[in-house]
């Protein structure tokens, strides 16, 4: 079956920020949302650490270690970026002075729980600022492979795994489709024209419901 | 007023046994290891202090600071919201064993209940953790329809944190994305001691560019050429480091 690339749904997710908006990307794979800002828009991206305003990695050998993103790694600055401490930048993320939030999952329930800090495998746990993120912006939005490596649904009737945060996701961004959480329902917004509805639905763990018509996931090659 | 200090092991003859340590610093960026070590150098000598309650956002990584306060046995409880990161064997090691005790904590709730120390709030509500289990056992309260759950203050005997600049007042300038948890540990403390890179002559510093106000701090210890973290577990470094500083 086909399906898009994660560089390909960081692109779909991208095309829904606002130029201007206030965007925290979680660690890892929401990253790559910042490469794909349409053409003139300029969103500020947050990082949880205390910076507004950051640009690309500098070249090897540049880096400045006092200056990183929450996941440590290194980062530039922009004109216009400012800095800040910690409980600060989690005023900005709770008092819900952020647009977007997105963040990577291993589960969502279709009332908006999600589930994306711990897979209950024992070990060291970390949960970072992700269950602040979650309540904070005024939306909350997630990308994901549509299963899992194994081929099980992540998107669920009900969370199996620990929660992050309940009834907090307002848009699924997947390998496969663009899905909005409606009164604790999945409502397809788009799907790639490849992929059937009912392919669609035998590889989620929860009904999927159609409002309006559903549009075609139109993404370019990366 | 003079609340500078020549030595840093003198700065941190202060910490006892079995007290809460704050430490400043997010990864690398205003990590105090020189602080950290002094505390390190008088623990090997003497055998004090341990016992340690450690609150950092992280817990430790490479074999240098924290993980290797970790690693000797000094820590007995971290709390903190990642301790998790690449390098942190130090940590993992003694948790998995049982040996330490972890208190994780989402990390704006860690950077709120250490603000709320600092400021007199006793405890607060936040929509962070609700539902989940790092809530569990805690009072939770309906506002506006919304749910929140309590969570109280941290306080700490000692802070350590790390800044650019500091005067004998105890004022602080932080260097770049290094403020993060550092002055709102100051604030939480009985007793503050920063590490600056440069100690500046009272009225030097701009007022307005303060940002940890001396009235947080106790002690200012001078330390030029400090190691940033992240350079010194890139090159593998290990706990003695070569000392440039006494």
């Amino acid at each position: 079956m086909h399906k898009l690339s994660n560089a390909q749904i960081a692109w779909r997710a991208a095309q829904d920020i606002e130029d201007g908006a206030y965007v925290n990307l979680g660690i890892g794979f929401p990253e790559m949302v910042a490469r794909f800002q349409p053409p003139g828009f300029d969103a500020i991206f947050h990082t949880e650490n205390g910076v507004l305003g950051f640009g690309d990695a500098p070249f090897d050998g540049a880096e400045d270690w006092d200056l990183i993103n929450a996941g440590k790694k290194s980062i530039t600055l922009k004109p216009g970026a400012s800095l800040f401490n910690s409980a600060d930048s989690f005023a900005m993320i709770r008092g819900g002075h952020l647009d977007v939030a997105i963040l990577g999952a291993y589960q969502v329930s279709q009332n908006g729980d999600l589930a994306n800090w711990s897979l209950c495998k024992g070990g060291v746990p970390g949960v970072g600022g992700a269950m602040d993120l979650v309540h904070g912006a005024k939306r909350v939005a997630v990308v994901t492979e549509h299963t899992t490596r194994d081929g099980k649904p992540k998107l669920v009737d009900s969370c199996t795994i620990p929660l992050t945060g309940v009834s907090c996701v307002n848009r699924v961004y997947t390998s496969l489709a663009v899905i909005d959480i409606r009164d604790s329902r999945f409502v397809i917004i788009e799907k790639l024209a490849s992929v059937s509805m009912q392919e669609l639905q035998n590889l989620t763990a929860a009904v999927l419901h159609i409002d309006s018509e559903v549009a075609e996931l139109s993404v370019p090659e990366l | 007023m003079d609340k500078t200090l020549d030595s840093i092991h003198d700065a941190v003859s202060i910490v006892s046994d079995d007290d809460t340590v704050m430490i400043g610093g997010f990864g690398g960026s205003g990590a105090p290891i020189e602080l950290i070590h002094a505390l390190i150098d008088r623990f090997v000598e003497s055998g004090s202090p341990r016992d340690l309650t450690v609150i950092n956002n992280n817990a430790g990584n490479g074999n240098i600071g924290i993980a290797a306060m970790l690693s000797l046995g000094m820590v007995k409880k971290a709390i903190c919201s990642y301790p998790r990161t690449t390098q942190s064997h130090s940590f993992a090691e003694k948790y998995l064993a049982g040996e330490v005790q972890l208190e994780l904590v989402p990390q704006g709730t860690l950077a709120e209940r250490i603000r709320a120390g600092g400021a007199g709030i006793p405890a607060f509500y936040t929509p962070a953790g609700y539902g989940t289990e790092l809530a569990h056992g805690k009072e939770v309260k309906e506002f506006d329809g919304k749910y929140y759950v309590l969570e109280r203050w941290l306080k700490a005997d000692v802070a350590l944190v790390k800044a650019e600049q500091g005067d004998a007042h105890g004022n602080l300038i932080y260097r770049l994305a290094s403020r993060n948890f550092n002055p709102l540990m100051c604030m939480a403390a009985n007793v503050s001691i920063a590490q600056v890179e440069k100690i500046q002559a009272v009225g030097n510093l701009a007022p307005e560019h303060i940002q940890s106000p001396g009235i947080f701090v106790n002690t200012v210890v001078e330390v030029t050429g400090a190691q940033q973290e992240e350079d010194l577990i890139r090159a593998g470094a290990k706990y003695p480091i070569e000392k440039h500083h006494a």
